[in-house]
């Protein structure tokens, strides 16, 4: 891993202001304003003020993963993949920096959401921070994935509605913004969301780590390997010796 | 072609072998240089390189002229592993494109593409630096590129000139054993161009292997130490500058010079060549200068010329010349 690299990808990052107000200001002003407004409310056993944070948190943070990697469609458009495509950077190495900066970035969402929530009396021990934060971070893959895939995927004009359309679809039917359906037929396929997961990952803060079943592992394991089928195949498709 | 080397390049080999352990496989009996053999690449029905080889040596300028649709570009973008030949091969020092470019030894501008935004000139030449084993200063190569005054200046706010100002440090500072520009001085004005030849002429004086593409054969001749000249994918011309610039920058005379013999207008001072047309002859001279010779010394001797007729041949028309009988779409 080369971090010099890294650094100036982190960096570029950081002064895309866009980037951070989708992935951190946003989610941050949501929570402020409707779990400020709700806040002795519980919702799905849990108290609103956590389910809205660790939402918010995993809105922000699938936010910040997904663009960090169709940023490749940017530098695909610039010629710029080209020109790296004649340095000795190794691919994994691209890859790995889109998806550190994006976790990086993500990282600082949950951080700062985490905060917020201490502000509106969330209180978590730190067992139980850990906890929601390393299960954020799993569920985070697929997403990390699926930004890799977008940015060989999809063109520069479309890069901001795309991102945004996933982003609300996945956040919307996982429950992000309050759980959309709690019980029946409709709820098992709601379960096979990763996003879901990521909610149920503030759930587990609370009420401890069976909430995080066996499920949880096979969904995320599962969209992660299918989407990096795919992400594999569109960049052997996009950088083509043809 | 002689590939005995000289004491000087053996003495450079050993220290690159020293300095990265990854060149270590290029050793001298392998050092041929650059090796293209039967290079073929055809876009659908539109044959771009048909079946070029050319070999270069270690050290050598060498300057890919023609005009455009020649097939420069494809052939470049094979060279750099950027795309894959239909048939033939690349050597690159004894190594395939792609290890040539993993293990950094070569390193290209091309022809298009902008610079990555949220990142001043410095940083970003800083970051490219950092891809490569054996990089040079950052701030050496700012300087002798002309970019250090404008280095801490965001990358979007840069006029064309300065872009490919950095673009040429991005790819000076790998320091590579060879260099592959395209068309490297598209967005220069006059004074831009000077200081880019300067630079490049202080990476050739270093010993690197320098191959760039253009369509102006000023540049080719000024800077080149050898000009492969290219139409429609294929080699026509291959040598020293002084003798493509007379095959393709010169002037050609014609007049008619009834009772002149062939052997006496070729002792003519300016004339390269001369060939006879029934009454007529062709006249050809390598440029302007020694057309202008010729001419004079033409009326005072044969005050019987008539139909005289001076032309400067376009690059373009002069590669049709060479190309000679060739209609499009015949692959021999």
């Amino acid at each position: 891993m080369n971090l010099v690299y890294v650094r100036y990808e982190v960096l570029r990052t950081i002064r895309n202001r866009r980037f951070l107000i989708f992935s951190l200001v946003f989610p941050l002003i949501l929570f402020l304003t409707v779990a400020g407004a709700h806040r002795h409310a519980t919702v799905d056993g849990i108290g609103f003020p956590l389910y809205y944070m660790t939402g918010m948190a995993a809105w922000g943070a699938m936010t910040s993963v997904i663009s960090s990697g169709a940023r490749i469609a940017q530098e695909r458009s610039d010629g710029w993949s080209r020109q790296l495509r004649i340095t000795p950077l190794k691919t994994s190495t691209y890859f790995a920096a889109k998806i550190l900066t994006g976790y990086m970035m993500g990282i600082f969402s949950i951080v700062v959401l985490a905060l917020a929530g201490t502000l509106l009396g969330v209180r978590l021990g730190a067992t139980g921070w850990l906890t929601m934060l390393g299960l954020l971070l799993v569920g985070l893959i697929p997403f990390a994935v699926m930004g890799i895939m977008l940015g060989h995927l999809i063109t520069v004009d479309s890069l901001g509605p795309a991102i945004g359309g996933i982003t609300a679809i996945f956040a919307l039917l996982g429950g992000v913004f309050g759980p959309l359906v709690t019980s029946g037929a409709l709820l098992t396929v709601v379960k096979g969301l990763p996003s879901y997961w990521l909610v149920q990952a503030g759930k587990s803060a609370v009420e401890g780590g069976h909430v995080w079943t066996a499920e949880a592992w096979i969904v995320i394991a599962v969209w992660s390997l299918v989407l990096a089928r795919i992400a594999v195949r569109v960049y052997r498709r996009d950088t083509a010796k043809v | 072609m002689d590939h005995v080397q000289n004491a000087t390049e053996r003495a450079r080999d050993q220290v690159e072998t020293l300095r990265s352990p990854k060149v270590i496989r290029v050793t001298t009996s392998e050092r041929t240089g650059i090796r293209l053999t039967n290079l073929t690449k055809s876009y659908g029905v539109v044959k771009a390189v048909r079946g070029i080889d050319l070999t270069i040596n270690p050290g050598e300028t060498l300057a890919l002229l023609g005009p455009n649709g020649a097939g420069k570009t494809t052939t470049i973008d094979m060279m750099l592993g950027l795309i894959r030949p239909d048939a033939g091969s690349v050597s690159l020092f004894g190594s395939t494109p792609t290890e040539a470019v993993d293990a950094g030894v070569i390193s290209g501008m091309l022809q298009t593409g902008s610079l990555p935004h949220y990142l001043s000139v410095r940083e970003l030449v800083t970051m490219m630096a950092s891809l490569y084993p054996h990089p040079l200063q950052v701030d050496d190569v700012l300087r002798h590129t002309g970019i250090l005054e404008f280095a801490d200046r965001p990358t979007t706010k840069l006029s064309g000139g300065q872009t490919q100002r950095v673009r040429m440090a991005i790819a000076l500072v790998a320091d590579p054993e060879m260099l592959i520009l395209d068309e490297p001085t598209a967005a220069l004005d006059v004074e831009g161009r000077r200081d880019f030849w300067e630079s490049i002429r202080g990476v050739a004086a270093r010993g690197k292997t320098i191959i760039f593409a253009t369509h102006y054969l000023e540049e080719a001749d000024a800077y080149a130490d050898r000009v492969v000249l290219m139409a429609r994918g294929r080699i026509v011309a291959d040598g020293p500058p002084t003798e493509i610039k007379a095959r393709v920058g010169g002037r050609t005379i014609r007049a008619t010079l009834p009772g002149v013999e062939v052997a006496a207008l070729e002792a003519l001072t300016g004339v390269a060549s001369a060939e006879q047309r029934g009454e007529g002859f062709v006249i050809k001279c390598t440029d302007a200068n020694s057309s202008d010779s010729a001419l004079r010394a033409l009326l005072t001797q044969y005050p019987q010329a008539r139909d005289i007729e001076v032309r400067g041949a376009g690059l373009e028309e002069a590669f049709l010349d060479l190309t000679g009988d060739e209609t499009e779409g015949t692959s021999s």
